[in-house]
């Protein structure tokens, strides 16, 4: 896959379709992958990679690329392409200024899941269909693939396109795929034990904001948590309160236009499941207005932003016991 | 040399607990992270944890004064706590030599930061040679030993024991306090162990990797580099490379309003956020690549040109882990060293 999507990157810069490339760029160790914009062929060449490493989803860097002259080539997975409509629907990105091609994904691993499982000092990573071998300065080791897929993998939506002006290799399916299982777990608590849950993983955050600006959601010119003027900028949580606050506002923030891309939690240094908090609003946003995806199409009015006099009334949390 | 069995680490950290406050790098909600001691808890077996131990001599946040404002009087409330002893067990060695590093800016010159200084007199760091180092350890490159940590006194872990030897005096006076759980015994086992980690550490990919040609001589040939724009293109903007890295010591002072009063903080700051060193006229620095830049002209140019060649790293691996996009400090250094 990584041949061909070198080869008709080269071909579309060279027929002057596009005048940039966004994509990855290989690092030091196989797994530290740093998205990219490449101009010419030379810097391809040297450069671009696309495996089991590349989870970046480049869409959001198109809101700043799309601001400059030129069209430029994005390579976007299938999760990639509802943040890529998401971000069309809100105005965010110039369609005219991109050319998308859709890439297949068996799902991503990263040099984090590798190190969970006990692995150090890689030296080289190869992959097969099945399996990751990995050779480390204390011997090789073999991991399963489906055994290192990071949790929004395992997870995964679609391997449905939902946009694109091209597509390389096969399109895939919208795939059933118990997402909201660990969310009905954490209904199924106590409010004690979920205020407990939520406490031991809120109380890693060092406010670093990767969630933040990582999220395709999150393209407000200035956050209101850095703005001096807003009254609440910080640039630390000044109590457990405020530790919980900025993650339940900022998925407040987010409800409804939130397609579950994952990269949230997956930036988060500390491992804090941020993704659950975004699931849970969509699992309530299904239940209580009816089926709804973020992204999945382009123009679509969000149940929260559209009123319907079949809409629950606010007298529902009573009726789910705060759940 | 003295040591005690792993089977016992729990009565010579209840030795030690018994006496001070003791902080051990254990397992919580699935990450490492330094955690006061309580009866059983363990140690972990990672690496080294996600934050820092800097945290414990420049905590993310601290009160520095309070503000009680009722009509017209205003009541000034101390509300330092930074007097109590500590020991912070099982530091590596490039966290170990960070604090040095944060001395260099906190102590060294006026005014010397007296909450600083207050919580280094009162801590006893006991350090932990590595075994294991990972593919991103570069701590060789700034002359660490891994296998032989600085501390007031150092720790070695073999597969059964744990080995102590005190190194200051504030270390001796530690082991002095929990000498009845402590065997004495040679350095033989100790030494193999080292021999095994310095060995280990010539194979790591970053065992060559050397940042000797940046410094001050070459400020304005690093400042003017054309690769800034494409090394920084991809960064977020988010704090985590400043607040996992264990000689970032930029901080904010702000004033947080309770309603009846103020409460004058410091917490830390990341010259990654866009209100970095805001000031009335404006921000300096007004795009990411300069507050790119800045994070790594302080570490590789503007610290060692004002602290004799030292740089502002200890090679602890942190942001090679934890970035989201992947840049860090190794992949700053190698592009731009060939042009100097």
């Amino acid at each position: 896959m990584q041949g061909m999507m070198l080869n008709r990157a080269k071909e579309l810069l060279s027929d002057g379709t596009v005048n940039r490339v966004l994509g990855w760029q290989a690092g030091e160790f196989v797994y530290d992958i740093t998205p990219a914009v490449f101009e010419t062929e030379e810097e391809l060449d040297a450069g671009f990679v696309y495996n089991g490493f590349c989870g970046n989803n480049l869409s959001k860097y198109l809101v700043k690329e799309t601001l400059k002259d030129g069209k430029i080539l994005v390579f976007l997975k299938p999760c990639d392409t509802y943040s890529f409509n998401q971000l069309l629907t809100e105005h965010r990105i110039d369609r005219e200024k991109i050319c998308a091609i859709g890439i297949p994904c068996d799902g991503k691993t990263s040099g984090e899941m590798l190190k969970a499982k006990g692995i150090s000092g890689i030296t080289g990573i190869s992959e097969d269909a099945d399996n990751f071998v990995v050779d480390t300065i204390y011997g090789q080791t073999t991991v399963a693939k489906a055994d290192a897929l990071e949790e929004r993998c395992k997870t995964c939506k679609s391997k449905k396109h939902v946009a694109y002006d091209e597509l390389l290799g096969e399109d895939g399916e919208i795939l059933d795929s118990h997402r909201f299982d660990m969310v009905a777990k954490l209904e199924a608590m106590t409010p004690d034990e979920r205020f407990a849950f939520w406490r031991e993983q809120l109380s890693k955050c060092i406010r670093c904001n990767a969630c933040r600006n990582v999220c395709p959601a999150c393209t407000c010119e200035q956050c209101v948590f850095d703005n001096p003027k807003s009254g609440i900028a910080q640039k630390a949580a000044a109590d457990s309160f405020e530790e919980n606050m900025f993650h339940i506002i900022r998925a407040f923030h987010v409800a409804g236009r939130c397609t579950d891309c994952g990269e949230c939690s997956r930036v988060c240094p500390q491992n804090i499941p941020l993704h659950l908090l975004n699931r849970k609003f969509i699992k309530d946003i299904n239940e209580l207005y009816g089926d709804y995806q973020a992204g999945a199409e382009v123009g679509t009015r969000a149940p929260l932003t559209n009123y319907t006099q079949e809409d629950v009334e606010p007298s529902i949390v009573y009726h789910r016991e705060g759940k | 040399m003295l040591k005690i069995s792993l089977a016992n680490l729990d009565a010579l950290f209840a030795a030690i607990a018994e006496k001070e406050a003791l902080y051990i790098p254990t397992d919580k909600a699935g990450q490492a992270q330094y955690m006061r001691y309580e009866n059983g808890m363990k140690m972990t077996d990672a690496l080294n944890t996600v934050r820092s131990a800097k945290d414990f001599f420049f905590p993310q946040t601290e009160n520095l004064v309070n503000f009680k404002v009722s009509g017209k009087t205003i009541e000034i409330i101390d509300p330092r706590t930074e007097h109590e002893d500590f020991v912070v067990f099982g530091v590596r060695a490039c966290d170990v030599r960070s604090f040095s590093i944060l001395d260099k800016v906190f102590l060294l010159s006026d005014p010397v930061d007296t909450y600083y200084e207050n919580r280094r007199k009162h801590g006893t760091i006991v350090s932990m040679a590595c075994t294991r180092p990972s593919e991103t350890c570069f701590c060789g490159s700034f002359g660490i030993d891994a296998a032989n940590p600085e501390g007031d006194a150092v720790c070695w872990k073999t597969e059964d024991s744990l080995y102590i030897q005190a190194v200051t005096e504030k270390g001796e006076a530690l082991i002095e306090k929990i000498r009845p759980v402590l065997e004495e015994t040679d350095d033989s086992a100790v030494e193999a162990q080292k021999a095994a980690t310095r060995e280990i550490m010539g194979k790591l990919p970053l065992a060559k990797f050397s940042t000797e040609k940046f410094g001050g001589e070459v400020l304005m040939k690093v400042f003017d580099s054309e690769k800034w724009a494409s090394l920084s293109e991809a960064c977020l903007g988010c704090g985590t490379c400043t607040f996992v890295c264990p000689t970032c010591q930029c901080y904010d002072i702000r004033d947080y309003d309770t309603g009846h009063g103020i409460q004058r903080f410091r917490c830390w700051d990341s010259c990654m956020y866009s209100d970095f060193t805001l000031m009335a006229h404006g921000n300096s620095r007004l795009t990411q690549k300069e507050r790119f830049r800045q994070r790594f002209m302080h570490k590789l140019v503007y610290f060692p040109a004002n602290n004799n060649g030292e740089y502002g790293c200890v090679g602890c691996g942190r942001c090679l882990s934890k970035c989201p996009i992947s840049m860090n400090i190794v992949k700053v250094a190698k592009s731009l060293e060939g042009d100097l």
